[in-house]
């Protein structure tokens, strides 16, 4: 990488010098298809890394992406979770009120979605989220050969997810497509970047149709979400906006949940075993496989003033990349990190982040793992993989685009 | 070093001392008590680190935030005057000897 002429990026340089750079590629098929050997050779490189590819930092242990997450005066979300600066570039779309703001402006935005999506909220749909997951799991089983991702762990969210937004019924096939390219533009301007944005036209005009308050169903989420704006907590254009957050990330991120848990489930048979024999682990099964997988890799932040991490000195406006998926596997922090194990203490994992931005929806992503998992417990004896998986490539979600399995009844 | 009792819907009791500064969530999964399970890391979100504070205790702590007080409202045990989300009382010497009771379940 040759050094930038650039004045203050020399005086940086005899710094970086002292902080370990790698040449890797987290945005790379390669590490799509098996990001652990980078995540490794990131964490014992140093409890910070610079990545000369990207121009950016990056954190991989437990400790430090913590102490990133936390601290958000540091370490700011205004300017983009993804790699592009919004102080120096347009962000693709309207910033998020919730993920792309900090305090005191994130403030009122959160809680409202804090409301809207509350304990008492989700208590209220676990009966109904329950019996829908047993009747697809019936279902399912009358077929016995499945795609576990197309015919369960997409299938099921979108079968729950949009009409608890009340998102109109028609051209929900934009929503898998929208959350994808909305993951994929937090990335760098690759292949994956590019493909999304050519064709995003048709998927982005029926979200921002959608998220109209006249196409929203009256006792929905989303408009509960209006509601807020007419009593003044936030404003109509916010409501719409946040209203788009609901649909770029109540999705997508809770396929590639429940995906890990089916996949970790087929293949580590004693673990499937534990839970067929005790469905009350179904919670803490998904719990774990969320650690396990992370299926939110990675995000952005942004330094607000020159800072210190751990000994590395990082200057005002520069990105961290947060590994969180390699933070969750730290043997520094975790008890044989790469054992999938659902009775393990999995708490404390940052696969719905941390912090003041961690996952508004993670209460309701928590209640459809638990209900699917605890359904094919009950009623799935095993399950075995009979085709060979395969990856879905994106910039920020790991998951898997197949997962052909045979479904044994109990 | 401050001490804190947990007592279990049984009546089982774990005395732990805890340092000042951390809270009762993250002292409860130090000393491994059941009972406990604080999902989202002590982010106070979740609502499953719900506590019942021995009632004569309860005024030592400082005020519930807005946030505890709406995560208290979705508890998935009953709520009582005394409830409070153990992520959230960070441990002091002027909180020595506290007692707090888990309900009986936290999902």
């Amino acid at each position: 990488m040759p050094l930038p002429a650039d004045k203050t990026d020399c005086e940086n340089e005899p710094v970086r010098r002292q902080v370990p750079s790698l040449d890797v590629d987290p945005f790379s098929a390669d590490y799509f298809e098996n990001p652990l050997r980078v995540h490794h050779e990131l964490r014992e490189a140093g409890p910070v890394v610079w990545l000369g590819r990207y121009q950016c930092w990056a954190v991989a242990r437990y400790t430090e992406v913590r102490s990133v997450l936390h601290d958000w005066r540091t370490f700011c979300s205004s300017r983009g979770v993804g790699i592009q600066d919004f102080a120096k570039e347009e962000p693709w779309r309207p910033r998020s009120p919730v993920l792309e703001t900090d305090p005191p402006q994130h403030d009122g935005a959160r809680a409202v979605l804090n409301r809207v999506l509350s304990p008492a909220v989700i208590k209220r749909v676990r009966q109904e989220l329950s019996l829908v997951a047993e009747r697809r799991i019936d279902e399912l089983l009358q077929r016995r050969n499945i795609d576990a991702i197309a015919d369960l762990a997409e299938a099921y969210p979108l079968s729950v997810f949009p009409d608890l937004v009340g998102m109109p019924k028609e051209g929900r096939e934009h929503i898998l497509p929208t959350a994808s390219l909305n993951f994929n533009a937090f990335g760098p301007n690759n292949e994956l970047r590019r493909a999304a944005f050519a064709t995003a036209a048709p998927h982005m005009s029926w979200v921002m149709e959608s998220c109209k308050s006249t196409n929203l169903a009256p006792d929905g989420f989303g408009s509960q979400i209006y509601a807020a704006a007419e009593a003044g907590e936030i404003t109509t254009d916010e409501a719409a906006l946040l209203v788009r957050t609901l649909f770029f990330a109540g999705v997508d991120t809770t396929v590639n949940a429940i995906g890990a848990a089916i996949y970790c489930l087929a293949s580590f048979p004693t673990q499937w075993k534990k839970l067929h024999a005790d469905p009350s682990l179904a919670r803490n099964a998904f719990e774990e496989a969320v650690r396990y997988e992370s299926p939110v890799q990675t995000f952005f932040r942004t330094t607000t003033q020159s800072t210190e991490i751990t000994g590395a000195h990082l200057n005002e406006g520069e990105k961290v990349l947060m590994f969180l998926g390699a933070a969750n596997r730290d043997p520094r922090h975790w008890e044989r990190p790469d054992e999938f194990d659902i009775e393990r203490r999995a708490s404390g994992h940052f696969g719905f982040g941390g912090g003041i931005h961690m996952c508004v929806g993670q209460l309701l992503a928590r209640l459809e793992g638990e209900v699917v998992l605890s359904a094919l417990a009950r009623r799935v004896s095993a399950i075995s993989i009979n085709g060979q998986p395969k990856r879905r490539h994106n910039n920020t979600l790991r998951g898997l685009a197949t997962l052909p399995v045979t479904l044994h009844a109990a | 070093m401050p001490r804190i009792v947990y007592v279990q819907p049984d009546g089982a009791r774990d005395e732990c001392d805890v340092e000042a500064g951390i809270n009762l969530m993250q002292a409860a999964a130090v000393h491994a008590i059941e009972g406990i399970v604080g999902e989202c890391g002590g982010n106070c979100m979740c609502a499953t680190c719900h506590v019942y504070v021995d009632p004569h205790q309860i005024d030592l702590l400082p005020a519930r935030s807005e946030a505890e007080d709406a995560l208290l409202d979705g508890v998935a045990a009953e709520r009582r005057a005394n409830s409070r989300l153990a992520c959230q009382i960070n441990m002091q010497p002027a909180l020595d000897g506290l007692i707090v009771r888990l309900p009986d379940r936290q999902i």
